[in-house]
């Protein structure tokens, strides 16, 4: 559809057929822009001198924690420390009902059972990682047993991750066919498709994955499983919002992004926010669109909202440790 | 009616930013020009330079990937500590090479004078020892002047402070770090030099200070594969002759002074640089 | 909802708060003299001016305009420390001076931001960004240089010149005051310096800085005035040599006025910009690069990137693109940390550009300005795009000094730099594209002084600037910044 935007006609970047081969998605991903590291960079770090404060903090930081998918994915984790993490979930401070919930709660495929059974249907979600987190390493039927025990034992969302193996040796088509299998396997739950790209390393590589991803299926792209050395950064969520921005415009559908790992601060959340408003637009400020995967982020959020009320710095004992 | 009683100071080495003492325990005595006790120095090890060695590498890369605007400031801070403690220099220079008062604060002043000649060089190695090659052909080609790595020191004997700084600040401000082995029998000023380091936003590793006798750390550093090259000041013909076959065991760069080095040539910070030459085509 | 207005609806719209940075900071003073021989000292006729804010039109501080005679003790102070001091200072000492200054310019960074940004006009974040620190690099480098002449290229012991007069513009003042100062002194020149007359400020501060610095009486001085005071200096016969940055029609009236004289003369002078966009263009960055390049400093800027010379397979595309980051820019108060254009330099700036911006439309391209609100005090021009521009159009040839690009288009990379060069200026270039061997072909044939590849309006103190043809001659920065001041 062509449409007159300040009297300028526009017709779209790139028409975006079913894709059909390996060939076909190469062609598709390979006619993509490229990426300049040193300008997109320099972007981020513009847009993180935006400066938040006031009634836009206040905002923003309430809006941050209704993003938050809270997370536990340890090997030590119990049902007993999956109860809690949800009970904060649901009331993040229990002493101000004014503070919003969280927007879910992720944890590993066999605790789902017990999250589900915390936090009901009181409106926060219950996220499973799945096919075979966080390596993504184990044969195609395990990966989606992996799921179909996430969706059975009740998960609203799935952040499965992508074979960073195949995607670097060029294995596009099997990695185009694993997410879409994948998303077969959700049923109603939405899919994250986690690109890991602390191991893409490229900004290039991140702009073609998530085309890959979003062109497969993804409901939301997500930057990092949070458990390798680089994980979400402003840059990588610049790139991830770009193409989401573009994908958006080329073929009317609306995907969402995840950042994950390493967002300690209400100051980091702030910048993101910034990178979206500014990207894609406040359309895409609404956790439907956009999340924090984080852990120790929900606790600074609070901190600086509390901050914020009482005018003076705050006492990280004020809140539950989880 | 009794005097206040000092708090006497411990030397101890300069490795990757920290002050251990010797792994190997050992300590030995300097004295001052005239004979007098000044201090138990730390008496470095085989594997303190070793673990020297091991945090010049790996400081290395990242020293030479910040700017060199910054290395120039980091440099210049140093002269800042230095002329702030300036005092406290000359007394040592004073007392290790048997200078009065006047002659002592003179040498300090030269020695800052010379800090502030290397931070001002950072900056300035590409333009100089750099720049595009005109070949035949549809190329456009340049060369960059690149440090060569890990350099090792060993400190002239005699010029305790005014010669260490020149020895380290001509590798350091081409991008290189430096293990120092510092004047056998004169080496508090270097000693206090690295520790001004630690003040003025020296990354850990850039510069490490290893004192203890010559003719046992030497030959370690010289035969040391993972060194790039060596300045011999601070051994005699002979000595430097020995070490000189020894570091070309590993194709080491060597630099020995002589009598072309003065206050304004530039051999020793070439020493340790090498040039990279890029080729890339133009068309359209 | 049609899926472009998935985005462009709600872009920037969760809305920042006002974010002022304080002005307390700058404790500007009520009035100011000249800065001779070290001192602050009144104009011999006692003729002053005001110095305005252009973003509400207030009244900052009263400046003096110094007369002929007021000129003619400024170069004699000059030629005295010249002689009794400076030429007889070590470039050891020279450079520890400069070193002084660039670390008083580092400490009083936010307040010299601070008056900067309401002196000019220009946003609080790019005069705390970009500006000072700038600034203080180029003085810490050119330190660098004074005790280390002998290895700048020149020949053995290279000797100075003498007296330096130097006239700057008012679209980077302190910027400016920095890039002509530091390397005369550094190779051992004595200066007058005569700060443009809408944003005298930081200069005066910088004068301030080097008494602090105890840098010698008369080795600066700072003569504060119009161009009749500019005038004066280019005329006086104790000046050795004149650096001049501002307009190509001044600086061809200064290179007349001193051809018969012994005067050595640099000019940095207009240009019109040409930003070369190939479709293999890294695209998002490419979009921001352009608007960099002409938004940036609201468009004041020498070697803006005010023509848009843009591949014809991806034009539509790319001024899609273009009109909906344009709508985003934030115009207002260059004190607000979020602002992103700032006020026009002033009444007379602002009336040339509306002049020309309207006669862009009767010539006949097609105009999109930013729908931002203006607001009612001050100097503002929306931020404004023309497309459909030929190479004919006087906004294609004539330099606005403004927020106002010219779009025009190419198809060979060869047309590109037939049109890129297709003016009688030749300042700064860019060029985006992927493939590097195409860039470095272009490059080569670009007549500019300055080529930015994949990027654009980048600065150090390190990188020489300066155009060809009547965009002006000699450099600015760099070892090559050093000939201008020495006598080889």
């Amino acid at each position: 559809m062509v449409r007159d935007d300040y009297g300028v006609k526009i017709a779209p970047t790139i028409d975006v057929p079913a894709v059909e081969s390996e060939t076909q998605l190469r062609a598709l991903l390979g006619a993509l822009s490229g990426v300049d590291a040193v300008g997109l960079e320099a972007r981020a770090a513009k847009l993180a001198t935006r400066s938040i404060k006031k009634s836009t903090k206040m905002t923003a930081i309430d809006m941050a924690i209704s993003m938050v998918d809270l997370t536990t994915l340890e090997g030590a984790d119990t049902p007993g420390r999956v109860r809690s993490l949800c009970t904060k979930a649901l009331r993040p401070d229990p002493r101000d009902l004014t503070v919003p919930s969280v927007a879910a709660v992720c944890v590993y495929p066999d605790l789902v059972a017990q999250a589900r059974s915390v936090l009901g249907d009181a409106g926060v979600a219950v996220a499973s990682v799945a096919t075979a987190f966080p390596s993504g390493r184990a044969s195609m039927a395990v990966k989606l047993l992996d799921v179909a025990e996430a969706v059975d034992a009740g998960a609203d969302e799935i952040d499965m991750v992508i074979d960073r193996g195949a995607f670097l040796s060029g294995r596009l088509g099997q990695v185009f066919d694993e997410i879409a299998a994948v998303k077969r396997s959700c049923g109603d739950a939405h899919l994250k498709v986690i690109l890991e790209t602390g191991e893409l390393v490229t900004y290039d590589n991140v702009r073609r994955a998530s085309w890959l991803a979003m062109l497969a299926g993804a409901d939301f792209i997500k930057t990092s499983t949070g458990k390798v050395g680089v994980n979400a950064t402003p840059p990588v969520a610049l790139v991830m919002l770009e193409a989401v921005r573009d994908f958006a415009e080329t073929t009317g559908r609306v995907v969402g992004v995840k950042v994950a790992g390493g967002i300690r601060t209400t100051k980091d959340a702030m910048k993101y926010l910034v990178i979206v408003n500014e990207t894609v637009g406040s359309s895409w400020l609404t956790p439907q669109l956009f999340r924090f995967g984080a852990s120790s982020l929900l606790n600074d959020l609070l901190m600086q909202r509390l901050k914020q009320q009482r005018g003076a710095y705050v006492r990280p004992d004020e809140f539950s440790g989880d | 009616m009794s005097d206040r009683l000092e708090v006497r100071k411990t030397y101890k080495l300069l490795i990757n930013g920290a002050f251990p003492r010797s792994e190997s325990g050992r300590t030995y005595e300097v004295l001052t020009e005239r004979g007098e006790f000044l201090a138990n120095v730390a008496q470095g090890s085989r594997k303190d330079l070793r673990e020297a060695v091991g945090a010049a590498r790996g400081a290395q890369a990242k020293w030479w990937g910040s700017s060199a605007y910054n290395r120039g400031q980091v440099i210049y801070r140093l002269a800042e500590m230095a002329e702030s403690r300036r005092a406290e220099l000359a007394e040592h220079v004073g007392l290790a090479e048997g200078l009065s008062a006047k002659q002592a604060s003179k040498s300090v002043s030269r020695a800052i004078d010379r800090m502030v000649w290397y931070a001002g060089w950072t900056d300035k190695i590409a333009q100089v020892f750099g720049g595009a090659n005109p070949v035949a052909g549809p190329f456009f080609n340049f060369s960059i002047p690149k440090p060569s790595g890990v350099i090792a020191v060993i400190a002239s004997q005699n010029s305790s402070l005014e010669g260490f700084v020149d020895e380290v600040l001509a590798p350091i401000c081409a991008g290189n770090c430096v293990v120092a082995v510092a004047s056998e029998r004169r080496p508090t000023p270097s000693v206090l030099l690295g520790e001004m380091t630690a003040t003025s936003d020296f990354p850990a590793g850039v510069l490490n200070v290893v004192t203890g006798v010559t003719s046992e750390l030497a030959p370690t550093l010289a035969s040391h594969e993972d060194v790039d090259g060596i300045d011999l000041a601070g051994l005699d013909f002979e000595s430097a002759n020995e070490l000189h076959v020894i570091a070309a065991g590993s194709i080491k760069r060597v630099f020995r002074p002589d009598e072309r080095d003065s206050a304004s040539t530039t051999r020793r910070l070439r020493a340790f640089i090498e040039t990279s030459t890029v080729w890339h085509t133009i068309g359209q | 909802m049609d899926k472009k207005d998935l985005v462009n609806s709600q872009l920037g719209a969760l809305a920042y708060d006002a974010a002022p940075e304080s002005a307390l900071i700058a404790r500007i003073k009520q009035s100011y003299g000249l800065f001779i021989d070290g001192s602050f000292t009144e104009a011999s006729a006692h003729e002053q001016f005001v110095t305005l804010n252009p973003a509400n039109e207030d009244v900052l501080a009263t400046v003096s305009r110094a007369s002929d005679d007021d000129v003619d003790r400024a170069v004699a102070s000059a030629r005295r420390a010249y002689q009794k001091v400076w030429s007889k200072t070590s470039g050891a000492e020279r450079s520890k001076y400069l070193f002084r200054i660039a670390r008083l310019i580092q400490e009083r960074s936010r307040e010299l931001a601070v008056v900067e940004t309401l002196d000019n006009g220009k946003p609080i974040r790019e005069s705390r960004d970009i500006d000072i620190p700038l600034a203080a690099a180029h003085f810490f480098y050119y330190a660098g240089w004074a005790d280390k002449l002998d290895h700048a290229g020149f020949g053995a012991n290279p000797q100075p010149i003498g007296v330096a007069g130097q006239i700057i513009p008012w679209n980077f003042p302190l910027l400016m005051a920095a890039w002509k100062l530091a390397p005369a002194l550094a190779a051992g020149n004595t200066c007058v310096l005569k700060p443009a007359e809408t944003t005298p400020l930081t200069a005066l501060l910088l004068a301030e800085i080097l008494q602090q610095a105890e840098l010698p009486d008369g080795v600066v001085n700072i003569v504060t005035g119009d161009g009749a005071t500019g005038a004066a200096l280019v005329g006086h016969p104790g000046v050795d040599k004149i650096a001049f940055t501002g307009s190509t029609e001044v600086g061809r009236l200064i290179q007349q006025r001193v051809a018969s004289s012994q005067k050595r003369l640099t000019l940095e002078l207009g240009g019109k910009g040409a930003n070369i966009v190939f479709e293999d263009a890294p695209i998002d960055e490419m979009i921001e690069g352009i608007i960099d390049g002409i938004f940036f400093n609201q468009g004041h800027v020498c070697c803006a990137g005010s023509r848009l010379l843009v591949q014809e397979s991806i034009a539509d595309e790319v001024l899609r693109r273009l009109v909906r980051r344009v709508e985003q820019l934030r115009v207002g108060d260059p004190m607000d940390k979020n602002t992103d254009v700032g006020a026009i330099n002033s009444a007379a700036q602002l009336a040339r550009i509306q002049e020309l911006t309207a006669f862009g439309e009767r010539e006949g391209a097609t105009r999109y300005s930013s729908s931002c609100v203006l607001p009612e005090k001050g100097y503002w021009f929306a931020p404004t795009v023309f497309a459909d521009v030929a190479q004919s159009h006087r906004i294609a040839r004539e330099e606005i000094f403004g927020p106002v690009l010219s779009v025009l288009t190419f198809r060979t990379p060869e047309e590109a730099v037939t049109k890129a060069n297709n003016t009688n200026y030749g300042l700064a270039c860019g060029v985006w594209s992927e493939k590097g061997s195409r860039t470095l072909w272009v490059a080569e044939r670009l007549r500019a002084g300055v080529i930015w590849a994949n990027t654009y309006n980048r600065f150090d103190p390190t990188s020489p600037f300066g155009g060809v043809r009547e965009s002006g001659f000699g450099r600015e920065g760099g070892r090559q910044g050093l000939e201008a001041y020495l006598n080889v």
